[in-house]
Protein backbone atom coordinates (compact mmCIF):
# COMPACT_ATOMS: atom_id res chain seq x y z
CA UNK A 1 0.00 0.00 0.00
CA UNK A 2 1.65 3.11 -1.23
CA UNK A 3 -0.29 5.26 1.06
CA UNK A 4 2.71 4.03 4.04
CA UNK A 5 5.16 5.95 2.46
CA UNK A 6 3.63 8.89 3.32
CA UNK A 7 4.68 7.89 7.21
CA UNK A 8 8.15 7.48 5.96
CA UNK A 9 8.41 11.36 4.39
CA UNK A 10 6.53 13.00 6.96
CA UNK A 11 8.59 11.70 9.78
CA UNK A 12 11.64 12.05 8.40
CA UNK A 13 10.71 16.18 7.53
CA UNK A 14 9.51 15.91 11.92
CA UNK A 15 12.97 14.34 12.75
CA UNK A 16 15.08 17.52 10.75
CA UNK A 17 12.68 19.88 11.80
CA UNK A 18 12.82 18.63 15.14
CA UNK A 19 16.37 18.96 15.47
CA UNK A 20 16.34 22.63 13.60
CA UNK A 21 13.99 23.28 16.96
CA UNK A 22 17.38 22.00 19.61
CA UNK A 23 19.72 23.87 17.57
CA UNK A 24 17.85 26.83 17.54
CA UNK A 25 17.11 26.56 21.48
CA UNK A 26 20.92 25.97 21.80
CA UNK A 27 21.35 29.51 19.81
CA UNK A 28 18.81 30.96 22.32
CA UNK A 29 20.13 29.62 25.07
CA UNK A 30 23.48 31.05 24.24
CA UNK A 31 22.57 34.26 22.99
CA UNK A 32 24.00 36.11 25.40
CA UNK A 33 27.63 34.55 25.53
CA UNK A 34 30.42 36.35 25.35
CA UNK A 35 34.52 35.50 26.08
CA UNK A 36 38.09 37.01 25.94
CA UNK A 37 38.81 34.66 23.09
CA UNK A 38 37.35 35.25 19.99
CA UNK A 39 38.44 31.63 19.05
CA UNK A 40 36.61 30.30 21.83
CA UNK A 41 33.14 32.63 21.89
CA UNK A 42 29.72 30.17 20.67
CA UNK A 43 28.99 30.39 16.95
CA UNK A 44 25.01 30.38 15.67
CA UNK A 45 24.71 26.89 14.47
CA UNK A 46 22.50 26.16 11.47
CA UNK A 47 21.48 22.96 10.35
CA UNK A 48 21.39 22.26 6.45
CA UNK A 49 18.75 19.69 4.87
CA UNK A 50 18.80 17.92 1.37
CA UNK A 51 16.52 15.30 -0.01
CA UNK A 52 16.69 11.74 0.13
CA UNK A 53 14.52 9.24 -2.37
CA UNK A 54 12.63 6.34 -0.73
CA UNK A 55 14.25 4.23 -3.68
CA UNK A 56 16.24 5.06 -6.37
CA UNK A 57 14.36 3.09 -9.29
CA UNK A 58 10.82 5.15 -7.58
CA UNK A 59 10.80 7.52 -10.73
CA UNK A 60 7.50 9.78 -8.85
CA UNK A 61 10.16 12.15 -7.23
CA UNK A 62 8.84 11.15 -3.60
CA UNK A 63 11.69 11.86 -1.59
CA UNK A 64 12.01 12.53 2.45
CA UNK A 65 14.49 15.24 4.36
CA UNK A 66 17.70 14.04 5.39
CA UNK A 67 20.27 16.08 7.48
CA UNK A 68 23.31 17.16 5.77
CA UNK A 69 24.65 18.26 8.85
CA UNK A 70 25.12 21.41 11.43
CA UNK A 71 26.89 24.60 10.19
CA UNK A 72 28.75 27.35 11.92
CA UNK A 73 27.34 30.98 10.79
CA UNK A 74 30.60 32.83 9.27
CA UNK A 75 28.94 36.03 10.57
CA UNK A 76 31.55 38.65 12.29
CA UNK A 77 32.05 38.42 16.10
CA UNK A 78 31.29 41.40 17.78
CA UNK A 79 33.99 43.26 19.64
CA UNK A 80 33.14 45.15 22.37
CA UNK A 81 35.28 46.99 25.12
CA UNK A 82 34.46 46.36 28.64
CA UNK A 83 37.69 46.18 31.21
CA UNK A 84 35.39 45.20 34.11
CA UNK A 85 34.09 41.86 32.71
CA UNK A 86 35.67 39.04 34.21
CA UNK A 87 36.13 37.61 30.77
CA UNK A 88 37.97 40.43 29.59
CA UNK A 89 41.47 39.59 27.75
CA UNK A 90 44.35 41.56 28.20
CA UNK A 91 43.15 44.57 26.32
CA UNK A 92 40.04 44.70 28.03
CA UNK A 93 37.87 43.81 25.01
CA UNK A 94 35.15 41.03 25.22
CA UNK A 95 33.71 38.98 21.77
CA UNK A 96 29.78 38.57 22.06
CA UNK A 97 28.67 35.83 20.63
CA UNK A 98 27.08 36.34 16.47
CA UNK A 99 23.55 34.77 17.46
CA UNK A 100 21.04 36.90 16.28
CA UNK A 101 17.88 36.36 18.31
CA UNK A 102 15.05 38.18 16.24
CA UNK A 103 16.59 35.45 13.28
CA UNK A 104 16.66 32.41 15.99
CA UNK A 105 12.81 33.56 16.87
CA UNK A 106 11.72 32.99 12.98
CA UNK A 107 13.34 30.31 12.64
CA UNK A 108 11.56 28.37 15.92
CA UNK A 109 8.49 29.99 14.45
CA UNK A 110 9.32 28.30 10.93
CA UNK A 111 10.28 25.25 12.18
CA UNK A 112 7.27 24.97 14.38
CA UNK A 113 4.72 25.60 11.65
CA UNK A 114 6.37 22.55 9.42
CA UNK A 115 6.57 20.69 12.28
CA UNK A 116 2.54 21.06 12.50
CA UNK A 117 1.94 20.73 8.96
CA UNK A 118 3.76 17.02 8.64
CA UNK A 119 1.69 16.15 11.90
CA UNK A 120 -1.74 16.91 10.20
CA UNK A 121 -0.41 15.10 7.04
CA UNK A 122 0.35 12.14 8.96
CA UNK A 123 -3.39 12.53 10.84
CA UNK A 124 -4.77 12.90 7.07
CA UNK A 125 -3.32 9.75 5.66
CA UNK A 126 -3.77 7.75 8.39
CA UNK A 127 -8.00 8.67 8.58
CA UNK A 128 -7.69 7.79 4.33
CA UNK A 129 -5.79 4.35 5.39
CA UNK A 130 -8.43 3.63 8.32
CA UNK A 131 -11.38 4.42 6.19
CA UNK A 132 -9.57 1.88 3.07
CA UNK A 133 -9.42 -0.49 6.06
CA UNK A 134 -13.57 -0.32 7.04
CA UNK A 135 -14.48 -0.15 3.24
CA UNK A 136 -17.68 -2.66 3.06
CA UNK A 137 -18.47 -3.38 6.55
CA UNK B 1 -14.94 -12.60 -10.41
CA UNK B 2 -13.93 -9.28 -11.46
CA UNK B 3 -16.34 -6.89 -11.39
CA UNK B 4 -15.98 -3.79 -13.56
CA UNK B 5 -17.86 -1.23 -11.60
CA UNK B 6 -14.97 -1.93 -9.35
CA UNK B 7 -12.29 -1.11 -11.40
CA UNK B 8 -12.30 2.28 -12.44
CA UNK B 9 -13.05 3.58 -8.92
CA UNK B 10 -9.94 1.30 -7.70
CA UNK B 11 -7.97 3.00 -10.64
CA UNK B 12 -8.91 6.34 -9.01
CA UNK B 13 -7.74 5.54 -5.45
CA UNK B 14 -4.37 4.25 -6.59
CA UNK B 15 -3.92 7.48 -8.49
CA UNK B 16 -5.03 9.30 -5.15
CA UNK B 17 -2.69 7.52 -2.92
CA UNK B 18 0.10 7.99 -4.92
CA UNK B 19 -1.05 11.92 -5.05
CA UNK B 20 -1.05 11.86 -1.95
CA UNK B 21 2.97 10.43 -1.55
CA UNK B 22 3.84 13.36 -3.88
CA UNK B 23 1.98 16.20 -2.30
CA UNK B 24 3.50 14.89 1.03
CA UNK B 25 6.92 14.66 -0.34
CA UNK B 26 6.20 18.83 -1.18
CA UNK B 27 5.10 19.55 2.29
CA UNK B 28 7.86 18.18 3.98
CA UNK B 29 10.40 19.25 1.96
CA UNK B 30 8.42 23.10 2.13
CA UNK B 31 12.33 24.48 4.01
CA UNK B 32 14.60 21.73 1.82
CA UNK B 33 17.17 24.10 -0.59
CA UNK B 34 16.45 24.03 -3.97
CA UNK B 35 13.59 20.72 -3.72
CA UNK B 36 11.47 21.73 -6.27
CA UNK B 37 7.57 20.55 -5.98
CA UNK B 38 5.84 18.13 -8.29
CA UNK B 39 2.68 17.68 -8.73
CA UNK B 40 0.64 14.30 -10.69
CA UNK B 41 -1.61 15.51 -13.62
CA UNK B 42 -5.32 13.42 -13.50
CA UNK B 43 -5.79 14.01 -17.44
CA UNK B 44 -2.82 12.18 -17.89
CA UNK B 45 -3.51 9.09 -15.30
CA UNK B 46 -6.89 9.30 -16.98
CA UNK B 47 -5.02 8.61 -20.61
CA UNK B 48 -2.77 6.19 -19.24
CA UNK B 49 -5.67 4.16 -17.88
CA UNK B 50 -7.13 4.17 -21.10
CA UNK B 51 -3.45 2.99 -22.70
CA UNK B 52 -3.43 6.07 -24.83
CA UNK B 53 -0.27 7.28 -23.68
CA UNK B 54 2.68 8.18 -25.74
CA UNK B 55 6.18 7.51 -24.74
CA UNK B 56 9.40 8.53 -26.54
CA UNK B 57 11.06 5.77 -28.66
CA UNK B 58 14.27 4.02 -26.71
CA UNK B 59 16.71 2.44 -28.95
CA UNK B 60 18.96 1.57 -25.90
CA UNK B 61 18.61 0.62 -22.28
CA UNK B 62 20.62 3.30 -21.18
CA UNK B 63 18.40 6.09 -22.42
CA UNK B 64 16.20 7.39 -20.20
CA UNK B 65 12.25 8.71 -20.29
CA UNK B 66 11.68 12.23 -20.60
CA UNK B 67 9.58 12.28 -17.64
CA UNK B 68 9.07 10.02 -14.63
CA UNK B 69 6.06 7.48 -15.02
CA UNK B 70 4.03 5.85 -12.43
CA UNK B 71 2.40 2.47 -12.74
CA UNK B 72 -0.93 4.37 -13.30
CA UNK B 73 0.64 6.15 -16.50
CA UNK B 74 0.54 9.38 -14.38
CA UNK B 75 3.87 11.69 -14.88
CA UNK B 76 5.10 14.03 -12.37
CA UNK B 77 5.68 17.44 -13.57
CA UNK B 78 7.23 20.15 -11.57
CA UNK B 79 5.35 22.62 -10.49
CA UNK B 80 5.66 26.09 -11.75
CA UNK B 81 6.06 28.90 -8.66
CA UNK B 82 4.28 32.32 -8.68
CA UNK B 83 6.97 33.52 -6.30
CA UNK B 84 10.55 32.19 -6.55
CA UNK B 85 12.34 32.16 -3.86
CA UNK B 86 16.03 32.62 -2.87
CA UNK B 87 16.98 29.35 -1.39
CA UNK B 88 15.85 27.85 -5.03
CA UNK B 89 13.00 25.86 -3.32
CA UNK B 90 9.56 26.48 -5.03
CA UNK B 91 7.44 24.62 -2.58
CA UNK B 92 4.06 26.91 -2.11
CA UNK B 93 2.97 26.12 1.15
CA UNK B 94 -0.78 27.35 0.72
CA UNK B 95 -1.13 25.85 -2.60
CA UNK B 96 0.02 22.68 -2.07
CA UNK B 97 -2.08 22.38 1.09
CA UNK B 98 -5.12 22.93 -1.06
CA UNK B 99 -4.06 20.50 -3.25
CA UNK B 100 -2.94 17.47 0.02
CA UNK B 101 -6.72 18.35 1.01
CA UNK B 102 -8.51 18.17 -2.62
CA UNK B 103 -6.58 14.82 -2.73
CA UNK B 104 -7.63 13.68 0.55
CA UNK B 105 -11.25 14.89 -0.39
CA UNK B 106 -11.43 13.11 -3.65
CA UNK B 107 -9.68 9.55 -2.13
CA UNK B 108 -12.57 10.03 0.31
CA UNK B 109 -15.18 10.13 -2.53
CA UNK B 110 -13.53 6.99 -4.42
CA UNK B 111 -14.21 5.41 -1.09
CA UNK B 112 -17.60 6.33 -0.55
CA UNK B 113 -18.37 5.09 -4.37
CA UNK B 114 -16.78 1.88 -4.06
CA UNK B 115 -18.50 1.40 -0.22
CA UNK B 116 -21.91 1.89 -1.82
CA UNK B 117 -20.95 -0.45 -4.50
CA UNK B 118 -20.53 -3.20 -2.19
CA UNK B 119 -23.37 -2.20 -0.05
CA UNK B 120 -25.54 -2.56 -3.26
CA UNK B 121 -24.04 -5.72 -4.17
CA UNK B 122 -24.52 -7.24 -1.01
CA UNK B 123 -28.18 -6.03 -0.92
CA UNK B 124 -28.48 -8.10 -4.27
CA UNK B 125 -26.86 -11.34 -2.93
CA UNK B 126 -29.17 -11.09 0.52
CA UNK B 127 -31.82 -10.26 -1.54
CA UNK B 128 -32.53 -7.62 1.28
CA UNK B 129 -31.68 -6.21 4.43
Amino acid sequence: MSLFKVFDVAGSAMNAQSVRMNVTASNLANAGNVSGDPDKVYRAKQPVFSTFSTSLADQTGVQGVRLEGIVESAAPIQMRYQPDHPEANADGNVYATNVSTVEEMVNMMSASRSYKNNVEMINTTKDLLLQTLSLGR
Amino acid sequence: MDIPAFSQHEQALRFRALRNQVLSSNIANADTPNFKARDLDFADALKGARQESISLTKTSDLHKQAWGTSQEGARTLYRVPTQPTLDGNTVEMDVEQAAFAENALQYRASLAFLDGKIRSLRYALKGGD
